[in-house]
């Protein structure tokens, strides 16, 4: 097991720049999520960790050794490939111990280990088939077990349960889990599912166009997103976003949204706080997850009367589209709350989950009022 | 179901079989025609029409395998009692088998064959081999001016090889090679690199390079990795090139004909260079053809279930 860090990584395909200055600590028996659209630099960060792929400067140490300059072969790392990567042509049984054999590794050892593995990921029926014969789930259950193997220092998973349905999906997320629990291998997970991530990782790297965006549990980036890309990439629904201007009336501040939408009261301690954050404020942008958006049916002390647009019904809850000025607000209800579009209702903006950006740098203002 | 279907669809299907039924006749015809003239007796291989019902023997492949001359006068009847079955088949054709002492003289055929067999054998592993490594490289490797190199190697295609002949000739005279199997399988290496390139990398585009790349992480170098997993998986691809580098060196007739006279002739410039030797026994010539025939038909039929799907390799590939 083994402790990965990352320090001052480029990468360039030609003039394209495709990992920007990363700077990343995985602790030994962590889980880390790399997270991110596609195209962001997530595998190939990922690549570069495994040896896949040559790093243009920076450095990539393994418990504590450099390693990038050592081949794929001699850093006892594991890859499990988004589409498995089977040998077709050996049986389940032999795609296992492949590793095994690399190290020529006894042959009742090997055989051992092999069982062991299997019977861990309960596929011991399906050792003396050959990878075609398998469903997708199987595949990757087979392709873990070829990682696990070897108990390598670290195990690296890209997309792994991406190419299987929803369903087989979540019951593989539970089984890494718990997988993860069992053998305690640091691990680095790249995902561009945000479930995914929020629900295996003990920390989440958001990554978007090569750079580092935030490093938090998932509770943190959910929470306290770094900036405005990983506020609206976290989370689903996504969080609201409107352009916002301050307007202030003697002790009361209040947040008018987008151009000319509705005030929204605020707590008076904002002006300072924003102004200690280094207003003026034209280039203000605030976020708020739907379930910050409180709705009620009778006026209330902060409360604003906005007409319902569109219900969507998911079942545990509705999210309904508040018209706000010329856009909406996104707001979460208790399923059939709001009877219909055209209702009209009362919404406040909790202030304990909204979040402050500069439009500008994109960059939250770690303004969190009421804490 | 059958009863619905419709009168059209019937004729063309009647159609399509008749034409596969022409088609297939037309193609086996000059077979027939080969390995039915390899079984006649000699009085029968010239007849018009030709005769199609008769009683095969293998006199033909007795005569093809060893030396022999007319008879002046007839076989003192104890020397015919005494031979063995085979020779009584050429005391019977009016000539007898020359000799050295006790042992019977081969014909030239035989090692013809076996300098066919050692040099398109050895130019087709060359080829394959040196073809596969090459397609791996372009396949996996940014090579600098990748596309112009390939098609410089493609281009050494694109001449009919006859036009550098009397050149290539001259150059092997220069150097002693002319009349070796060394100097034919170089040439003949050298034919179908360039094919042996181009389709391999077809095919090892075709495997994708996760397989490698896993087992460079599992801990094996490079190296390994082609040979455990890369070649394995290149075997319908490396099979399907083997079978049309071998048909080429096997079947090329005018190189071989310029290049050796003897020592390292092949059977194709040798089976020809009997026809002019004194009276043309047909049936002979057709054996030779006809065992001439079989290798490649062998080595096709060995490698057929790699060959059909080399041929559709890309289309059921997942």
């Amino acid at each position: 097991m083994a402790e990965i860090v990352l320090r001052d990584v480029q990468k360039y395909f030609g003039a394209v720049h495709i990992i920007k200055d990363l700077n990343l600590t995985i602790a030994d028996r962590e889980f880390v999520v790399l997270l991110g659209p596609s195209g962001c630099g997530k595998t190939t960060t990922l690549r570069a960790i495994a040896g896949l792929e040559e790093i243009s400067s920076g450095e990539i140490l393994i418990d504590g050794r450099p390693v990038h300059d050592l081949e794929a072969s001699n850093r006892d790392i594991a890859f499990v490939f988004q589409l498995y990567a089977l040998y077709p042509h050996l049986t389940v049984f032999e795609n296992i111990a492949f590793p095994l054999r690399a190290t020529g590794e006894k042959r009742s050892e090997v055989e051992k280990q092999v069982r062991e593995v299997a019977r861990a990921l309960d596929i011991v029926h399906l050792l003396k088939k050959r990878p075609s014969a398998l469903s997708g789930g199987d595949m990757q259950r087979v392709a873990i077990g070829r990682a696990l193997v070897r108990r390598p220092k670290a195990i690296l998973m890209d997309e792994p349960i991406g190419a299987l349905d929803a369903k087989l999906r979540e019951d593989m997320r539970t089984e890494l889990k718990r997988l993860h629990i069992e053998n305690k291998a640091t691990s680095v997970y790249v995902t561009h599912d945000q479930v995914e991530a929020m629900s295996l990782a003990d920390r989440i790297v958001v990554m978007n166009e090569g750079i580092l965006q935030q490093v938090g549990t998932p509770t943190d980036v959910y929470q306290n997103p770094a900036n405005l890309f990983v506020a609206q990439f976290i989370g689903s629904p996504v969080m609201n976003i409107a352009k916002a201007t301050l307007a202030t009336e003697g002790e009361r501040s209040a947040l008018v949204l987008g151009e000319n939408g509705d005030a929204f009261p605020m707590p008076a301690e904002l002006k300072g706080r924003l102004t200690a954050r280094g207003g003026p404020f034209g280039d203000l942008k605030i976020g708020i997850r739907p379930e910050g958006v409180l709705v009620a049916h009778e006026a209330g002390e902060g409360f604003v009367p906005l007409e319902a647009h569109l219900i969507e019904p998911l079942g545990a809850y509705d999210i309904v589209d508040l018209k706000v000025g010329g856009s909406f607000l996104r707001a979460r209800t208790r399923s059939g709350f709001v009877s219909g579009p055209g209702e009209r209702v009362f919404a406040r903006l909790d202030e304990t989950q909204t979040h402050f950006f500069d439009t500008k740098s994109g960059q939250s203002l770690q303004i969190r009022l009421g804490a | 179901m059958a009863a619905v279907k419709s009168s059209g669809a019937l004729v063309g299907n009647r159609l399509a079989i008749t034409a596969i039924l022409v088609i297939t006749i037309v193609f086996l015809a000059p077979i027939y025609w080969i390995a039915s003239t390899a079984f006649k007796p000699r009085a029968l291989a010239t007849t018009v029409p030709p005769t199609v019902f008769f009683q095969p023997e293998i006199t033909p492949f007795i005569k093809l395998f060893v030396k022999r001359v007319q008879l002046t006068k007839p076989v003192d009847p104890a020397v015919y009692e005494a031979a063995p079955w085979w020779e009584k088949r050429i005391f019977d054709n009016g000539e007898r088998v020359l000799r050295t002492g006790p042992n019977v003289q081969l014909s030239a055929y035989p090692s013809r064959f076996m300098n066919s067999l050692i040099i398109a054998i050895t130019s087709t592993v060359l080829a394959v081999g040196m073809g596969t490594f090459t397609a791996y490289g372009f396949s996996r490797f940014k090579i600098k001016g990748e596309q112009d190199l390939l098609f410089f190697i493609l281009s050494t295609r694109m001449l009919p090889p006859v036009v550098v002949a009397i050149p290539m000739f001259l150059m092997y005279r220069a150097v002693g090679m002319t009349d070796t199997h060394i100097g034919l399988i170089v040439l003949y290496t050298a034919f179908n690199l360039s094919f042996s390139v181009w389709l391999m990398k077809g095919f090892m585009d075709e495997i994708p390079k996760e397989y490698e790349e896993a087992a460079l992480v599992d801990g094996y170098t490079r190296m390994q990795a082609f040979f455990k997993i890369v070649l394995p998986e290149a075997a319908t691809g490396i099979a399907a090139t083997a079978v049309f580098c071998f048909i080429t060196a096997w079947n090329e007739y005018a190189f071989a004909l310029i290049m050796t006279n003897r020592r390292a002739q092949t059977a194709p410039p040798f089976i020809p260079s009997q026809l002019g030797s004194g009276v043309i026994d047909w049936t002979v010539i057709a054996a030779g053809t006809f065992l001439f025939l079989l290798p490649v038909a062998i080595f096709t039929f060995a490698l057929r279930g790699h060959l059909l799907r080399g041929v559709t390799f890309g289309a059921i590939r997942k």
